[in-house]
């Protein structure tokens, strides 16, 4: 099987991943630790249920009509005093983010945990525009000092543990004293960050759930960062992927339990922000200007589709990564691009194309772990097996989706063709078992069993199949 | 478990048996076994020697047209209305959950949905209709369970396949440690994704052999295609067993 550029550079990646022990330990107890406490919050299995099911109504009927939803939020903010720019891409959005700094002069950005940034790559887009973009959520900003991207949605430097941070902050940051106590750590970071917050010229967060009726944008975090970020200083961007927004505010406290719940196992989160508007005449504090930036970057053609438009119902928990047995022993990195995980299997192929990202949709054992969590019942195995079958459909395909049939070879093509007229004709099939009897002891190491093989011992072929045995016997034929 | 709720229908006087093609290739003996458990309780069992495949490996590769191609094959192997018993967790989800999908926007949809309404996994039809009771012959013995993935999740029998050996008086179930976690099989992916599926298998052994059990049973042949395949090239004498040839040896 000749294999494409995306599988050899993932099969490498893993490889990788799986050879670094300290990796796969780390990795191992973070998620132990998550899955256990989101098990505890959820003990009440029914209740959980019910929760769920209705996150999946709210999130399906946001769905349902999205390009109204997004029309009324728009009117909302705007008459809220929010400024509202759309992007079709990431570097549409990335053009008016420059913008918006360039106009208040702002060299010194301090930013939230938002995922779409990191879709957008705009931290290294900002720094060619001599923009210093400084991420402030602890997580990312020890990955930052690093020179790395997050290994995980919510959770974006869980690849490392508390030793690998105590070496790296004592050797980037200035007069650093080596500590491996996690108090003396956190103060390290929380001296540092306080001076960057007070200098900051412009703040960006990212947007969890945004109200149509209210023109509210909510923002879920623990460290009081985002907070600092969309209140000091004088100008807010926040950015949202399309699919954020909500019908009406009453929807928000259901899906803000499975999100904290799903994501940490807390009933709700240190900090939880509602945005409506700037600072008004009559208040102290807050931004004079806030924006919010809708981001398109593929997802409406992931709308326009019945059977894809699921992959949208994601509140971004991050829960399908933690109970994962694929991404537990990767991490993150390996999937080499933004989203990683089930969640990142089923939308990164349909955001960058199946020709880019197709073989994330190959990462999977359709163990079902993910769909098992999923708050929002997003039907993961029924999308990966759809961009399976995209991968490999020719001329005109079904979903549509980009890049699709890249994957078809003659060969693979042809063995699937023989393999169901093996499996439809009876005779054929004798013939083969029974040659597979004699001679399965002796097949050549090549191919999938060459695979197989690695690390495990061949198939034990026996020398009579279950259909013989089953006619020495004189089962009824049923003739 | 069972004494408690009514049969899930009537007692057949004859079955279907699906054998799977992994079984009929490599553990024919599993397969033979649960048609001896089937035959006990005086059932007819009839084997269709057109059957073949459930379509789950071309399903879940991408070539859902070669699939359906096959998947009919088993409808008309099938084709009286007598239950289907099959031996395995995922082939009975492939069967049972997988060809309403796989048909959905075909016109033979309804008579799919018939086929699928039939379906019952070996240890789901020996407790909720067969309602067996077993009688332990055999000596002391710590065993482990496997859930395969599919047997736990889209069948949702392990509880039927454990309340069997929990029937066996000298059978002690240890319980693996993560007992829900994939063994990394997969069907293709195991050959597609063979280093990770490698990793996720080593570790499960890892896990089976923390219990100290002489076996691991399970549902699934193809896990256990991969568990003992790796126990066997890491030299570890456990042997894994398909719980129905388990059980047969035991009760004879």
């Amino acid at each position: 099987m000749t294999k494409t550029a995306d599988a050899v550079i993932f099969e490498r990646n893993a490889a990788k991943a799986l050879d670094d022990g300290q990796l796969r330990r780390n990795l191992r107890s973070a998620m132990t630790t998550l899955s256990q406490r989101r098990r505890t919050l959820f003990a009440d299995t029914e209740a959980f249920e019910q929760l769920r099911a209705q996150g999946e109504s709210i999130r399906r009927r946001a769905l349902s009509q999205l390009p109204a939803l997004l029309e009324q939020l728009e009117g909302r903010c705007t008459a809220n005093g929010i400024q509202v720019h759309w992007a079709e891409t990431a570097a549409e959005a990335n053009a008016i983010c420059l913008d918006i700094l360039r106009r208040h002069n702002a060299r010194r950005v301090i930013k939230g945990k938002s995922m779409v940034s990191e879709e957008m790559h705009l931290n290294h887009f900002l720094e060619e525009q001599g923009i210093e973009a400084l991420e402030t959520d602890l997580g990312e900003y020890i990955i930052q000092l690093d020179g790395e991207t997050p290994s995980h949605i919510i959770v974006p430097a869980i690849h490392k543990n508390k030793d690998q941070i105590a070496r790296l902050f004592h050797e980037r940051i200035p007069d650093a004293p080596y500590t491996e106590v996690v108090e003396e750590l956190n103060a390290i970071a929380r001296q540092e960050l306080r001076e960057k917050f007070r200098a900051g010229e412009a703040g960006i967060s990212g947007v969890n759930f945004a109200v149509a009726e209210t023109g509210t944008l909510c923002l879920v975090e623990n460290e009081g960062n985002g907070r600092m970020c969309t209140t000091a200083p004088p100008v807010h961007i926040a950015l949202m992927g399309l699919e954020k927004v909500v019908e009406k505010l009453r929807d928000v406290p259901p899906l803000l339990r499975l999100l904290t719940g799903s994501a940490t196992g807390q009933p709700i989160t240190t900090y939880f922000n509602m945005i409506t508007s700037p600072r008004r005449l009559d208040e102290l504090d807050g931004p004079q200007e806030v924006h919010l930036v809708i981001l398109d970057n593929g997802r409406s053609s992931i709308y326009g589709d019945a059977e894809r438009r699921a992959t949208l119902q994601c509140i971004r928990c991050g829960a399908c990564l933690n109970h994962c047995p694929i991404y537990t022993r990767l991490g993150g990195h390996a999937y080499g691009h933004v989203y990683p995980g089930p969640i990142g299997s089923i939308l990164t192929p349909q955001l960058e194309g199946l020709d880019e990202a197709g073989v994330m949709a190959s990462a999977s054992t359709f163990c079902g772990a993910c769909e098992e969590v999923c708050p929002v019942k997003i039907p993961f195995t029924e999308i990966l097996r759809m961009l399976r079958n995209e991968a490999y459909a020719q001329g005109e395909s079904e979903h549509d989706v980009k890049g699709h049939g890249y994957r078809y070879t003659t060969v693979e093509g042809l063995s699937w063709k023989s393999w169901a007229l093996y499996n439809t004709r009876p005779g054929l099939a004798r013939i083969g078992s029974q040659i597979l009897g004699k001679l399965g002891q002796h097949l050549p190491m090549i191919g999938p069993l060459k695979e197989w093989t690695r690390t495990r011992t061949p198939p034990p072929f026996a020398p009579k199949s279950l259909h013989q045995l089953a006619q020495e016997r004189g089962l009824d034929n049923d003739r | 478990m069972t004494d408690a709720s009514p049969p899930l229908i009537p007692r057949p006087s004859k079955v279907y048996y699906f054998g799977t093609c992994v079984i009929d290739a490599c553990f024919p003996q599993a397969g033979l076994a649960g048609i001896e458990l089937l035959q006990r309780e005086g059932i007819q069992v009839i084997f269709p020697q057109a059957q073949s495949c459930c379509g789950q490996p071309a399903y879940n590769s991408g070539f859902p047209d070669e699939a359906r191609r096959v998947a009919r094959h088993q409808l008309k192997a099938f084709a009286k209305d007598y239950p289907i018993v099959v031996p395995s967790g995922s082939c009975a989800g492939m069967l049972k959950h997988q060809y309403p999908h796989l048909f959905a926007h075909e016109p033979d949809i309804e008579e799919v949905c018939r086929f699928s309404s039939r379906i019952y996994e070996l240890s789901e039809f020996m407790v909720k209709v067969l309602q067996v009771r077993l009688e332990d012959r055999g000596e002391p013995v710590k065993v482990t369970w496997h859930s395969s993935c599919h047997a736990l999740r889209e069948m949702a029998i392990v509880p039927y396949a454990k309340t069997l050996l929990r029937q066996l008086e000298r059978v002690e179930l240890v319980e693996l440690q993560n007992e829900q976690e994939c063994c990394g099989f997969g069907g293709t992916f195991s050959v597609k994704q063979p280093a990770i599926s490698a990793a996720m298998a080593h570790d499960k052994v890892n896990d089976i052999m923390q219990t100290g059990a002489a076996r691991v049973l399970s549902t699934d042949c193809g896990c256990l295609l991969n568990i003992a395949g790796t126990l066997g090239y890491r030299q570890l004498n456990v042997p894994a067993q398909h719980f129905a040839e388990f059980i047969l040896e035991r009760t004879q």
